[in-house]
């Protein structure tokens, strides 16, 4: 696919006037070859249904101690995304002119990585890339699992350097020995798991390793306050950070890495754990940080969010850049065949296989956990659903609350207070994990890294795991090692494990490999009820698609299914009942065929419960958040 | 494909020994240096191990005392699998052993049969005194590190409380030993007569089918399985149905009865009473030479042989001019060598293996489709 001209990525720094500026979404855009709705375009869809939708800063900030000024550009966002004419959404084929301002700044890039090849023993993880950043951009890098983004980032913030090819930053070729060095060229990186200390405060975690900045008191209070309000970051420095939400503690983590001195941020794969509403305000920080003369490096591989926030893409496949995208040019479809070249997965099952057969019946389940104060909380409380045979049961929900849980109670693994598990006539409230499993649930283990491999044992032996006391692994008592084996070579010829060989061991394999293997493994038992615990999460797209082909084909074979996922995508495309769970409890259902991720997500921050009904385009949806127009 | 999972295999084996051969050759190395420190002639020394140590009656008594920490390296191994640290079984093999003793010197059953209760005394005994750290790791969070070695300094008092004249002991005629009462000579276990380089123990044969049962209990077996999934990762255990506390207190259990069989080749080969002379710190040795085996029976044997024979050599070399302490310089750099190597290799062999997978699959992909071309823009 021929390259689009660099300078066509449109008007970016001289939009000096927060967040009127570029939103190249192109979900307005009603030129796009109707391909299933993307993520991207959900979002712009809701952006009309909700306009002056609340970013979660303010859903999450229940612990505000100070009064939080809405930032203008928080408002009104979407609707700019969809109408406003100066922004580069017209139709594919005619991209904005670049501003004076752009081109001038184009001259000298933020980054620009040239020739980036990087070996390891027997293997190319990068070679020959060719990425330039340009200064006040999201630029996004986007490439399936294991196509070398973390490594390329990872050479980019001085954790590794390449055995070949150069890196320029702000126009001085430089060599990065070590994250350190990076700093001090202005280059921070926001990981994808925090790494922040929840007994600190907001402020003692800033400071902390960069106390010579600005000391520990007031200077750096007023330094971050000074960088809250610049960014629109809405970060209090005295609160603990164990008080905040999974969204708060990003933006803390952004700021961290503002306060170091960064002028290049890069954000690895920072939506995974947020829920839309979220994503959007990330955003709205992402182009306020533009719109301040700096860049974003973005890695995702989530295409509807890299098309609605980037400025340009660059796609790596197999460790080396296929190529550049113009986000206004550019659908998700086409962006996914350059990343895989194959054409964007749907997770869409319409046709209904649900019987009247229920295969597991969940009653009046409760658990409660003491935490470490020693205050007893209900993880659990009052859990009720069936799924039945051919069923797919989604629950949504924000992370924590009490999905874990429900999962680890159903399985065995944890000891509820009270309540009823039924699978099909079977009683198993009391019976232990194996019987339950031998009793025919399988389980897709939400870590699998934790809960469904043995990372350091051969494949062979993970076939095993779970299933030692069932054929063909075992015999009266001893493993049936030849059985096992072959029946190993069988998964990964159905479920298509790239793999050298079933001795290797199971941390040799890709993440998205490992997930096929344990799929293969859990249905190779023919369950009553499968457990699918994010099944898809951090899997690359071509994985995904099989993964949900197995799902949707074994439910069609009778299979029940409990889904927990945090990609809404997935939840609503396979699902064929949705429940949402707020705080230990189902508070509402919704119906996946016409509900939408923002109606979900609205519910999954406890802002509404009940029926989730969809409303038509134009007004917002009655679920919607009352809070939604406050503040 | 056939052939790269081949490769990989001969290369974690190669993988596999080379960490306690570094070890030893680091071992050595450290040796002479200290040797040379003390201004004495290191080849010297080593020349005289090496022919003292193949002498016919050094090869006798390094097979006996390899035979005792055979077994204490399989009882630590044993928990080392499960990833619990079994730091008693020197508590539990000298309080088997003592009662094991006082029950042997009370009864007089006919000798095969009395054998066999000793030896089950002595399992048995061992399994309580380890069972003991196992339940109270499940029920109260204890950690096994901690309680064993308590429970360790509780069997050396409840044995010196109950080793005394008037109570289970008896003090002998030279008036310097006390010690349970003596076997009857009909239940001492057979040896095998070797002529004038000494009587080989018979409990070697015992030692071996441990060694057996271990590698087929482990290995082959459902139980072992889930012992094993247990030691690899307690989480993925629990997920797939172990039931991980049960599993903790069981091979507590295993490892404290095996524990318990340590002291019988000394007492029914050799001893044939408990007395305060009664080898101790063979658990100790037996968490070195575990570590050195690589928990592996075959490992575990090569390791118990080479520490009979570096006690036997060095024993030597103190006739001869040298220090004894060289001993505790060999052993202990050992011990250091292999814990550092064993994760050096460990890690790196992830690392290798994960490379070559990845290699292998590129190599396909690439074999596979020549469309990177085509979109290299």
């Amino acid at each position: 696919m021929p390259r689009p001209p660099v300078t066509s990525a449109g008007p970016v720094k001289g939009v000096r006037t927060p967040f009127t500026g570029p939103a190249p979404c192109p979900a307005g855009a009603g030129t796009i070859a109707a391909p299933a709705l993307t993520k991207c375009q959900l979002y712009a869809r809701s952006g009309e249904l909700t306009q002056g939708w609340h970013p979660p800063a303010v859903v999450w900030g229940r612990h505000r101690t100070h009064p939080l000024p809405t930032p203008p550009y928080l408002q009104g966002e979407c609707a700019i995304n969809a109408s406003s004419p100066p922004s580069p959404q017209g139709p594919p084929g005619t991209p904005g002119a670049p501003t004076p301002a752009a081109a001038a700044r184009a001259a000298a890039p933020a980054v620009e990585l040239r020739g980036i090849t990087k070996r390891f023993p027997g293997v190319v993880a990068n070679s020959d890339i060719d990425i330039t950043v340009r200064k006040g951009t999201v630029h996004a890098l986007c490439g399936e699992n294991g196509a070398g983004k973390s490594t390329l980032m990872k050479i980019l913030y001085g954790m590794q350097k390449p055995d070949e090819g150069t890196i320029t930053i702000d126009g001085t070729a430089v060599s990065l020995g070590s994250p350190a060095d990076a700093i001090a060229r202005g280059i921070g990186m926001v990981h994808q798991h925090f790494m922040l200390a929840d007994n600190l405060t907001v402020l003692e975690n800033v400071a902390l390793g960069s106390e010579k900045l600005y000391g520990i008191g007031g200077r750096a209070r007023a330094k971050i306050r000074e960088l809250s309000d610049a960014y629109g970051l809405n970060v209090r420095p005295d609160v603990l950070v164990e008080e905040l939400g999974v969204a708060d503690r990003q933006r803390v983590e952004i700021l961290k890495v503002l306060y170091r001195g960064a002028r290049t941020l890069i954000l690895d794969e920072p939506t995974a754990v947020l829920v839309p509403q979220e994503v959007d305000a990330l955003f709205d920080n992402l182009r306020g940080l533009k719109s301040e003369g700096l860049t974003v490096i973005f890695i995702s591989h989530k295409l509807g969010e890299v098309l609605s926030v980037a400025d340009e893409i660059t796609v790596i496949r197999r460790g080396t850049t296929v190529g550049t995208a113009d986000p206004r040019t550019t659908t998700s479809r086409q962006l996914a065949e350059l990343m895989v070249g194959s054409e964007l997965p749907s997770p869409e099952t319409r046709e209904s296989t649900v019987t009247d057969t229920p295969a597991l019946t969940v009653n009046g389940l409760r658990l409660t956990a003491t935490d470490s104060d020693g205050v007893v909380r209900e993880v659990l409380d009052g859990i009720d659903f069936t799924i039945h045979q051919g069923e797919v049961l989604g629950i949504a929900g924000v992370e924590g609350n009490g999905q874990a849980e429900l999962v680890e109670a159903v399985m065995g693994m944890r000891t509820p207070d009270s309540g009823r598990i039924v699978l099909a006539d079977e009683d198993i409230s009391t019976a232990p994990t194996r019987k339950r499993r031998e009793s025919g649930i399988g389980y897709i283990p939400e870590d699998r890294h934790r809960h469904g491999l043995l990372l350091e044992a051969p494949l062979w032996e993970n076939r095993i795991l779970g299933h030692v006391t069932e054929t063909p692994n075992s015999r009266r008592g001893l493993l049936d090692g030849r059985a096992a084996r072959l029946d190993t070579e069988r998964i990964i010829e159905e479920y298509d494990v790239r793999t050298p060989g079933i001795e290797v061991t199971a941390a040799s394999l890709s993440g998205g490999n490992q997930q096929k293997l344990i799929v293969g493994r859990e249905m190779s038992h023919h369950p009553k009820l499968l457990i699918a615990a994010h099944p898809t999460r951090g899997v690359d797209v071509g994985a995904q698609a099989q993964i949900w082909d197995q799902i949707r084909q074994a439910r069609h074979e009778g299979l029940a299914v409990l889904l927990i996922s945090a990609d809404l995508d997935e939840l609503i495309g396979l699902s064929d009942t949705l429940r949402v769970m707020y705080r230990g409890r189902l508070v509402a259902d919704a119906d996946p065929a016409t509900i939408t991720p923002e109606e979900l997500g609205s519910a999954m921050t406890g802002a509404a419960s009940g029926h989730l009904d969809h409303e038509a385009p134009g007004i917002p949806a009655q679920a919607a958040p009352e809070g939604g127009d406050d503040a | 494909m056939n052939k790269l999972t081949a490769r990989v295999d001969r290369e974690r084996l190669l993988l596999a020994l080379a960490a306690p051969v570094l070890a030893v050759v680091a071992a050595l190395v450290v040796t002479a240096l200290v040797i040379l420190a003390t201004g004495k002639n290191p080849f010297e020394a080593f020349n005289d191990m090496l022919s003292y140590g193949s002498a016919s009656d050094s090869q006798i008594y390094i097979l006996n005392k390899a035979t005792t920490y055979y077994l204490a390296g399989v009882a630590v191994a044993i928990g080392f699998r499960m990833n619990l640290f079994n730091i008693g079984v020197d508590g539990q093999y000298r309080i088997a052993a003592f009662f094991a003793a006082v029950v042997g010197g009370a009864l007089h059953l006919p000798g095969p049969l009395q054998i066999v209760v000793i030896i089950l005394v002595a399992m048995v005994v061992g399994a309580m005194w380890s069972g003991i750290a196992g339940i109270l790791k499940t029920s109260r969070g204890v950690s096994e590190v901690i309680s064993t070695i308590m429970l360790n300094s509780i069997a050396t008092a409840v044995i010196a409380y109950l080793l005394q004249p008037g109570k289970l002991g008896q003090l002998d005629d030279a008036g310097t030993l006390v010690s349970t009462k003596n076997l009857p000579k009909s239940s001492w276990f057979f040896t095998f007569d070797a002529g004038p380089a000494g009587e080989l123990w018979g409990f070697i044969v015992i030692a071996v089918l441990v060694g057996i049962a271990y590698w087929f209990v482990l290995g082959r077996t459902r139980f072992g399985f889930d012992l094993r999934t247990v030691g690899q990762s307690e989480s993925a255990a629990e997920a797939s149905g172990v039931g991980v506390k049960k599993m903790v207190v069981t091979s507590m259990v295993i490892s404290g009865a095996v524990a318990g069989l340590v002291g019988m080749p000394t007492l029914l080969n050799d001893s044939h009473a408990f007395s305060n002379d009664f080898p101790l710190g063979v658990g100790f040795t037996g968490i070195a030479i575990a570590l050195l085996g690589r928990n592996n029976p075959v490992g575990i044997a090569i390791a118990s042989l080479l520490w009979g024979y570096l006690e036997r050599t060095t024993g030597h070399l103190e006739l001869i001019g040298y220090d004894k302490e060289i001993l505790g310089v060999i052993q202990g750099v050992i011990v250091l060598c292999v814990v550092i190597a064993y994760e050096l290799v460990r890690r790196f062999g992830l690392r290798r293996q994960q490379q070559r997978v990845g290699a292998e699959l590129a190599a396909q992909a690439a074999a596979a489709t020549d469309e990177k071309l085509e979109v290299a823009r």
